[in-house]
């Protein structure tokens, strides 16, 4: 196989992935390729296949059939959707889980988000959004290549998730990892992504390359233009 | 229905009481609240031996108890009867807290392990460790080590079904997390699973406590030389019931000092946990 020059230089590079569950393919033929410090939003109707695609690239499928190339970096990230932390080590221990002599840059990423002063508090004295904040402590503490969240902020309210969307833009700024984020909401992908992909029956169907000017806002009509687009694409007709 | 006022305004909507929901926690603890059984037991106690309802060949008074207990004080007999069965029942203890910790890892952690150690874990749990009491006699004769065993082997097993259990409930999602962030199989052992095995141990440790001291009772009525149960089964056979009254208490307190112990730990290692009773 002739390597291309995006091939080289991609952080993750996924061809024709296919993942069966009991017979039934949930993804059927999956390309996609991420380059570093690429920021990419998966939209999908529920059960199409998104969280599968993640738990591929994150290892995380090994009781799962299926066919397909797949590279990622060695390092990558996973955020969930609930925050994960383990209930019995204190928050700082939490973040730098498994990290030998990191505490120090465990302070100073949970400084980042914001958490300066809670390192020996108990996760369940964390409200939820600070839970998270911890959880991308966590992530970013590796330094990761590939950073992965499912709906990260879909336990979150509206408040709170606008808030964490600004954090994590200044977060995936300083830090650069190639990010896929899986969400149900489309303006939370427009605002935060560099290309929204649509995953539907287990195929991509649909990609927009967002190139509206930073503050990014529902009300500006370019924005309309590509939430009409994807909505189209997700079978939502308005 | 709301009606908008201006802050100094009161009307009669402002002022009808909130309606207060019924909680469905059990309440504030009573101060002391766990004496008061006792102590009314104690006062029952008191009042029989004081107006003579109770004979005292059947059950002496509760002052003659503590006037015997001071005798037995005094002439240091009391004082190595409880050491001694102290010692058998603490060895018995920590022998088979080692046994039944190290078996639950065996055979949580691998299924090779659980396959062979379960199985006759689970026949051992049928058989009372109780009714292997002539056997062992048999194999052991009457010494310490025969009363040290019984009391491991009724300690072991309640210390590795809860742990083994704790250790199999452990969350999944933490098991996926540890993959995640690459843990490596010890630090998953000493991160994820010792901890999220805990509640489970130290449940099991207090039926382990109990368990030992039920043990110690009976391996010490049996052709015992020394112990709190020897001294009891002395006093049956001149029908001193003040001194098996004292044994009785002191097992209690004895009982009542360990289960403390363990709740104190428990409180202390699962600091993180929020439940209904905290
Ligand atoms: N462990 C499993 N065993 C069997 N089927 C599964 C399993 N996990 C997922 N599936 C099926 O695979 C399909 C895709 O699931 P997936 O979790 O990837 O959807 P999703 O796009 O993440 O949905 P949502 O937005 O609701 O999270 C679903 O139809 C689901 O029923
Ligand atoms: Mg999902």
């Amino acid at each position: 196989m002739a390597p291309d020059a995006g091939l080289l230089t991609a952080a993750v590079q996924v061809r024709g992935l296919v993942r069966r569950y009991d017979e039934r393919a949930v993804l059927d033929g999956v390309d996609l390729a991420i380059a570093p410090g690429e920021f990419v939003a998966l939209l999908g109707k529920s059960g199409s296949g998104k969280s599968t695609l993640l738990r591929a690239l994150a290892g995380l499928d090994s009781d799962v059939t299926g066919t397909g190339e797949l590279v990622v970096p060695a390092q990558v990230s996973v955020v969930f959707q609930d925050s994960r932390l383990l209930p019995w080590a204190k928050v700082l221990d939490n973040v730098v889980l498994g990290l030998n002599g990191a505490r120090e840059r465990g302070r100073q990423s949970l400084e980042e988000v914001g958490l300066a002063g809670r390192e020996n508090a108990w996760p369940n004295e964390l409200s939820g959004g600070e839970q998270q904040r911890v959880a991308l402590a966590r992530s970013l503490v590796r330094e990761p290549e590939l950073l992965l969240a499912d709906e990260p902020f879909g336990a979150l309210d509206a408040l709170t998730r606008l808030k964490m969307h600004a954090l994590l833009r200044k977060l995936c700024a300083a830090h650069q990892p190639a990010v896929l984020l899986v969400t149900h909401d489309v303006d939370e992908a427009i605002v935060l992504a560099d290309r929204v992909i649509v995953l539907d029956q287990g195929r991509l169907v649909a990609q927009e390359q967002i190139e509206l000017a930073a503050p990014r806002s529902p009300a500006d009509p370019g924005f309309a233009a590509v939430r009409a687009r994807l909505l189209d694409a997700l079978g939502v007709s308005l | 229905m709301s009606a908008t006022t201006l802050p100094g305004l009161r009307t009669a909507e402002q002022t009808t009481p909130v309606v207060r929901r019924r909680r469905l926690g059990p309440g504030k603890p009573i101060r002391f609240g766990a004496a008061l059984g006792p102590l009314l037991v104690l006062v029952l106690w008191s009042i029989g031996s004081a107006t003579g309802r109770l004979d005292q060949r059947v059950l002496s008074a509760p002052w003659t108890v503590v006037t015997t207990a001071g005798d037995l004080i005094a002439d240091g007999r009391l004082q190595s009867n409880l050491w001694t069965s102290t010692q058998r029942a603490f060895i018995g203890l920590g022998l088979g807290v080692v046994l039944g910790v190290a078996l639950a890892l065996l055979s949580g952690l691998s299924r090779i392990g659980e396959a062979l150690l379960d199985g006759p874990i689970q026949i051992k749990r049928a058989i009372p460790s109780l009714a292997l009491l002539p056997l062992l006699i048999l194999w052991l004769g009457i010494g310490e080590s025969m009363k040290i065993v019984t009391i491991l082997l009724g300690v072991f097993v309640p210390i590795y079904l809860h742990t083994h259990n704790g250790l199999r409930t452990i969350d999944s999602r933490y098991v996926e997390l540890a993959q995640t962030v690459g843990l490596s199989q010890w630090d998953f052992i000493r991160r994820v699973v010792l901890p999220g095995a805990l509640p489970g141990f130290l449940l099991g440790l207090r039926f382990a406590v109990t368990g030992a001291w039920l043990s110690l009772v009976v391996v010490e009525q049996i052709n015992s030389t020394s112990g709190i149960g020897y001294m009891m089964e002395l006093a049956r056979t001149y029908g001193q019931t003040d001194i098996i009254i004292v044994g009785l208490v002191l097992y209690g307190v004895l009982g009542l000092l360990s289960d403390g112990a363990v709740r104190l730990i428990q409180r202390r290692a699962l600091s993180w946990r929020r439940t209904l009773a905290s």
